[in-house]
């Protein structure tokens, strides 16, 4: 067992962790940060996707150990800081960007980290980035839908209804 | 209508702000102080003879609680099937026995052999690797013409054969069937598989199980779409407990799209393994191990053929389907390929003759059970792939031969020769509504534009029905079930106003929250955020039969308004005491009694106090309190049809399939709530374009899996589709259910495949590649090339 | 998976140290190694974390050609190299999917050598030089089949030096479930000839296309591959397609690199 600290959602947090620790095991387990979720073993689904030092990864191809030291965003931290939904979030819930919820946590964040990069992106550019997370309730529609909307494009105007 | 919050607004879904903020509360994230974890020691040959199981050395691994086996599984009940198919000839199916745990033989790669209970999961595995397990390989079979050869390895050495039943419909029939196609003026003829699918909802399934000594009150924590039927085939037919020592909770589901219907080993064994351990014990399954024990989907093997006339018109129609079971039944598997598939089989057509034979076989695979849409799907495919050929084979429109052969809006309702009575329906005018969304007048010269760089373009066109909202429980009982389909509801209306609706209908995706508060709010006339809707724990909520074949608002919704109208007539019975009227007089609009053509009124509060609070009160007459409960039970299926239209791109050098288009003109009958509808049709197309062009199941002639993860079985992703064009504004509503509803969550997967398929032997037949009459889903790259280099 | 004991080196030095010991195997993203290891087929005593070692990552232009650090991940290799080598850039940014991306390392790709990845490619295409803490190997000694390279025990990749091409490009054809190559090619003219490495195909690993490469040295167009063509014997065959039809793309994206090359 070796001891990890890190920095998640802002607050540091330390624990006693092994080697073959997965950060997703950390957060979910050690931390109670169940909103990281776990769709797959083979580190294609993305539910589990959050952001180490501002970059998003797939936390369950990542041990623990790795992200000592790192600051850690998961969904937990991603509403505004009363409380209310940010805007990526809000635009999921306008555009009904999310059926049974387990690919969600993931979706946002690699949304979030699509739009630290590229305010603006094309549809294309969307469903490209949204590669490595898979949805199997929306077909994908209104995920890219919202994700448009939340970069201030006008998502009706792109997306046939 | 409540602002935003009754039947036909767009109403933004309430249970999102959880799941958004990682609140949601899955299975797997519940964690019971004290709990142990459970590995499942799988089988890796898909048949064979276990000579011995030595668990000796890994029980005294560190951490290692116990290795279960099926020697303690001696006197527990095996897995129960919940559906008996009688043959063509009178007699019930062939119904093998399945146990918790492999006894003597594994049937399928994945079978579970023993399980591992240790502190830690890791120490589990770790300790499964230490299990010895002696295992003497038999010859597997795969292939479900070879298992009915008379020399077949036999799956089940207690039964005759691989046969599970020989089924005829409508066996009467056979005789003129066979007689009509005598008499064609042309018979089309289609052999064609309807491939093996895994539905893979993200979320893999969790069992906690969990069992109180002193109470004797067992706990079920479960990812299932339907935890009333699982308390039902698990206490009675497995582990003998009572219902009420027995809770099952489905909490938040993440998807299930069939697979989380069924009862499976690992619930039985977490429930048992509580109680042996007197301690709570966790399995969560890995992606893997998911591919290896989720029941899979589809797997049929189809003939079919087409009688027409010198005019074209429909005269009979014939099909012989193989239905894989694989190793054993799961639990509504029989039923998927008859009842749910050959009473579809007339489809949107006037077809007066129709005979269905399907032969179910046990193979050496992972058992086959419903994936969405359910027997619909195959029906579909099969016959709007037919009429495509027969158009192309006569050199007619598949438009006009459709339209040509459709039942006529003024035929409702309309009796088929498949049983089934069809109460509404207008098929021409979702197809002339999908031709209009797809602009398909301006096909050609998208399709030139297509060939000017090089790519093939081609436009499908596939209509469907399905029979939803299941079911009538005192017909599908006289055809094998061995369970009710009904729904139930309770509304619990409080004192200061607000409501608690209690539903038997679970929701794992599809919003029920949101969409059935808004169907109280509006019966009612009260801000739907007064109501909130609680489902998914046995110890809280009715009797209920749970969420699948799209029956969740056709029969769990009409449950609601059962018992909401029980709680609106007593509440004008309140009203009218309390303003002192007759009770005919009393109108209820907004949320305000009124006495009609007065303006004396009582408002929804002070009629909900005074029922708890029952100074002023009937009390000679009439009990306090204001909760009812109702039990639903549908007199008929309902009839979700529509209209899609599908436009490829066929990369001609590498067999690539582009979908360029996708519209889709449905008939769900009434709306409650359209955002969600469109939302459940793009996810249901998404689904039937993966089944058509990508997602394969696939086993060698050993039983291997050889799709068993995400890097073999290719899942959709957002780059694979376009945006969908998804319409609703033809609807014919349901007459015999209250709110007028036929149901929307399997229709994408139902009507999509062979709009998909269709356009694609359109493209390579407008490229003049006619000798090209059909390609077996899925249309993968390779094997569209191949096909066109033959 | 088995546990084992996770050491973070900060110079290769200390790696190379680390892992002269018995069990221990280098971990640079991941992103392959740790999936393998969930489903037990690898289970070391111990990993050596290479990705937090500074002299191992970065791009820079050197003598010879454009340098990578092993541990550099693909995400940077996609920004880094855009400018200078603008084929590997944009090959770098179509591995995996964008997490993967931030993880995943040139070293460790081309250290796994999986037959279905996108780096060998680039590496044999460009005549790269493999650098490690031992040596220097060219790229064409490097690969030695699936799986397998001139690697020895202990030995780690520091730095990947790719002479920088006049023209270059890759396409790949995508397995449609894994999204790793069915088939690529990576096509790479140089004033001494062009190069031409086949990924995805072969049940030997990537691999150069000898004649295409003669043919396009004498004349860069596709019309100078109408009459080649590759044979399907030793080409990979599995449920996403068969080796002629994998011998068939090999042919198709050769052709669709020259026309992309720039």
């Amino acid at each position: 067992m070796a001891k990890v600290s890190m920095t998640v959602n802002g607050k540091a947090v330390s624990g006693e962790v092994e080697g073959r620790t997965l950060l997703s095991t950390f957060l979910r387990e050690g931390l109670g940060l169940t909103g990281t979720h776990i769709g797959c073993d083979t580190s294609q689904c993305g539910a589990c996707t959050v952001h180490v030092d501002g970059k998003q990864v797939k936390s369950c191809a990542m041990f623990a150990a790795e992200a000592d030291g790192a600051e850690v965003r998961t969904i937990e931290g991603m509403a505004n800081a009363d409380g209310s939904l940010s805007v990526i979030q809000q635009a999921f819930q306008d555009h009904h960007g999310l059926q049974c919820g387990f690919c969600t946590p993931g979706m946002v964040m690699a949304a979030a980290s699509l739009l630290a990069d590229n305010p603006k992106p094309t549809e294309a550019e969307v469903r490209h980035h949204l590669e490595g997370n898979m949805c199997r309730c929306t077909g994908y529609h209104n995920i890219v839908k919202a994700v448009l909307a939340a970069s201030g494009q006008d998502a009706g105007q792109i997306a046939a209804e | 209508m409540p602002k935003d919050g009754g039947i036909g607004a767009s109403t933004k879904r309430r249970e999102d702000v959880r799941f958004l903020t990682g609140k949601g509360r899955y299975t797997d994230d519940i964690n019971i102080r004290g709990q142990a974890y459970a590995w499942f020691i799988r089988s890796d040959v898909a048949h064979g003879k276990i000579n011995s199981i030595d668990s000796s050395a890994a029980e005294a691994m560190p951490g290692v609680v116990k290795v279960f086996t099926a020697a303690d599984f001696a006197g527990v009940g095996g897995i129960p099937c919940g559906w008996q198919v009688t043959d063509r000839f009178g007699k019930v199916m062939q119904e093998p026995k399945h146990p918790v745990l492999a006894d003597g033989k594994v049937r399928h790669v994945g079978d579970p052999i023993a399980v591992v209970v240790a502190e830690t999961l890791e120490q589990a595995r770790d300790a499964a690797e230490a299990v010895e397990i002696d295992i003497t390989e038999l010859p597997a079979v795969v292939n479900m013409k070879a298992a009915l050869l008379p020399d077949s390895p036999k799956v089940h050495e207690e039964l005759t054969s691989n046969l599970c039943y020989d089924w005829g419909f409508v066996e009467e029939n056979k005789a003129a069937v066979d007689e009509a196609f005598e008499k064609a003026a042309h018979v089309t003829t289609l052999e064609l598989v309807n491939n093996r699918l895994v539905a893979n909802p993200m979320e893999p399934r969790v069992a906690v199980g969990d069992f109180e000594s002193h109470s004797g009150q067992h706990t079920l924590y479960t990812t299932s779409q339907n935890p009333h039927v699982i308390r039902l085939l698990m206490g009675a037919f497995v582990l003998g407990i009572p219902e009420h020592k027995l809770r099952v909770v489905a909490p938040d589901v993440g998807g299930g799209f069939g697979s989380k219907i069924y009862h499976y080993a690992e619930e039985a064994f977490v429930t048992f393994a509580a109680k042996a351990l007197n301690r709570p014990v966790k399995w969560t399954s890995s992606r893997s191990e998911a591919f290896l024990s989720d029941a899979q989907g589809r797997d049929h093997v189809t003939k079919i053929q087409l009688a027409l006339d010198a005019d074209n018109n429909f005269t009979a129609l014939r099909t012989d389907t193989y239905a894989n079971m694989g190793a054993y039944l799961s639990t509504f598997a029989p039923s998927i390929p008859t009842w749910l598939h050959g009473t579809l089989m007339a489809g949107n057509y006037r077809t007066p003759l129709i005979y269905v034979n399907v032969k179910a076989v046990f193979t050496n695979t992972i058992p086959v059970d419903a994936y969405r849409g359910a027997g619909r799907p195959e029906a579909t495919f099969q016959l709007e792939r037919l009429v495509d050929k027969a158009a192309r084979e006569l050199g007619v429109s598949p438009i006009e031969l459709r339209r040509q052969n459709f039942i006529k809006p003024d035929q409702f309702p309309y009796q088929t020769p498949v049983a089934v009575v069809y109460d509404t329906g207008n098929y021409h005018a979702t197809l002339d509504r999908v031709l209009e969304i797809s602009n398909y007048a301006g096909f050609e010269a998208r399709a030139a534009e297509s060939k000017a760089r090089g790519k093939l373009r081609g436009f499908g066109l596939a209509h469907y029905i399905e029979a939803c909202g299941i079911a009538p429980s005192n017909l599908v009982g006289q055809l094998g079930a061995r369970a009710g389909l009904y729904e139930s509801a309770s509304v619990r209306v409080n004192a200061t106003g607000s409501i608690t609706v209690f539903t038997g209908s679970h929701s794992h995706g599809q919003g029920h929250e949101t969409s059935f508060a808004q169907v109280v709010a509006e019966m009612i006339g009260i801000d739907a955020g007064q109501i909130d809707i609680v489902h998914g724990d046995t110890s809280n909520t009715p009797m209920g039969m749970g969420t699948y074949g799209s029956r969740s608002l056709a029969v769990g919704g009409s449950a609601i308004v059962k018992a909401t109208n029980k709680i609106i007539n007593k509440a004008k019975k309140i009203a009218a005491h309390l303003l002192e009227a007759s009770e005919g007089d009393i109108e209820l609009k907004d949320g305000k009694f009124t006495v009609a053509g007065t303006d004396k009124s009582v408002d929804w509060v002070g009629v909900t106090l005074a029922a708890y609070v029952p100074h002023n009160y009937p009390l000679e007459s009439m009990e306090p309190g204001l909760e009812e409960t109702a039990f639903y039970d549908p007199s008929n299926f309902t009839y979700p049809s529509g209209g899609y239209a599908c436009e490829v791109e066929v990369c001609p050098e590498t067999g690539k399939v582009t979908i360029c288009a996708f519209s889709a003109a449905d008939d769900f009958g009434n709306i409650v709530n359209p955002m969600i509808v469109e939302g459940q049709v793009q996810g249901g197309l998404a689904q039937g374009i993966g089944q058509a062009l990508m997602e394969n199941c696939a086993y060698d002639e050993n039983g291997q899996l050889l799709s068993g993860s995400f890097m073999d079985y290719a899942m959709p992703r957002a780059d694979d589709f376009p945006m969908f064009t998804v319409d609703h504004s033809c609807n014919t509503p349901c007459t015999h259910n209250p709110l007028g509803v036929k149901g929307c969550g399997e229709a994408g997967a139902i009507g999509s495949p062979p709009a998909v398929v269709n356009a694609v032997i359109d493209a390579l037949h407008r490229a003049g590649r006619t000798d090209i009459a059909h390609i077996d889903m899925p249309l993968t790259p390779s094997r569209v090339w191949s096909a066109m280099n033959a | 998976m088995h546990n084992f004991e996770l050491v973070k080196p900060s110079t290769i030095a200390e790696a190379v140290a680390a892992l002269g010991q018995e069990g221990a195997q280098a971990l640079s993203g991941g992103q392959t190694l740790i999936p393998t290891m969930k489903q037990r087929l690898n289970m070391p005593d111990m990993l050596v974390s290479l990705t937090g070692i500074a002299e191992m990552k970065g791009v820079c232009k050197g003598d010879g050609g454009l340098h990578i650090g092993a541990a550099t991940q693909h995400a940077v290799v996609a920004k880094e190299a855009a400018a200078a080598y603008p084929a590997l850039a944009k090959l770098a940014g179509g591995i995996g999917d964008p997490a993967v991306r931030n993880r995943g390392t040139i070293g460790g790709s081309l250290a796994n050598n999986d037959p279905s990845a996108c780096y060998p490619a680039a590496a044999l295409a460009s005549g790269a030089t493999i650098v490690t803490n031992q040596r220097s190997i060219a790229a064409d000694d490097y690969f030695q089949g699936m799986f397998a390279t001139a690697l020895e025990e202990g030995e780690i990749i520091t730095e990947i030096r790719f002479p920088i091409p006049e023209k270059a490009a890759y396409l790949k054809f995508e397995q449609p479930a894994s999204r790793f190559a069915l088939t690529g090619v990576f096509v790479a003219k140089y004033p001494s000839g062009v190069r031409v490495a086949v990924t995805g195909a072969s049940n030997d690993g990537v691999f150069r296309w000898a004649e295409a490469e003669a043919a396009l040295s004498a004349n860069f167009a596709p019309s100078a591959l109408e009459s080649l063509s590759l044979s399907g014997e030793g080409m990979i065959a599995d449920l996403h397609g068969s080796g002629d039809y994998r011998a068939h793309l090999a042919k198709v994206l050769t052709k669709r690199a020259v026309l992309a090359a720039s």
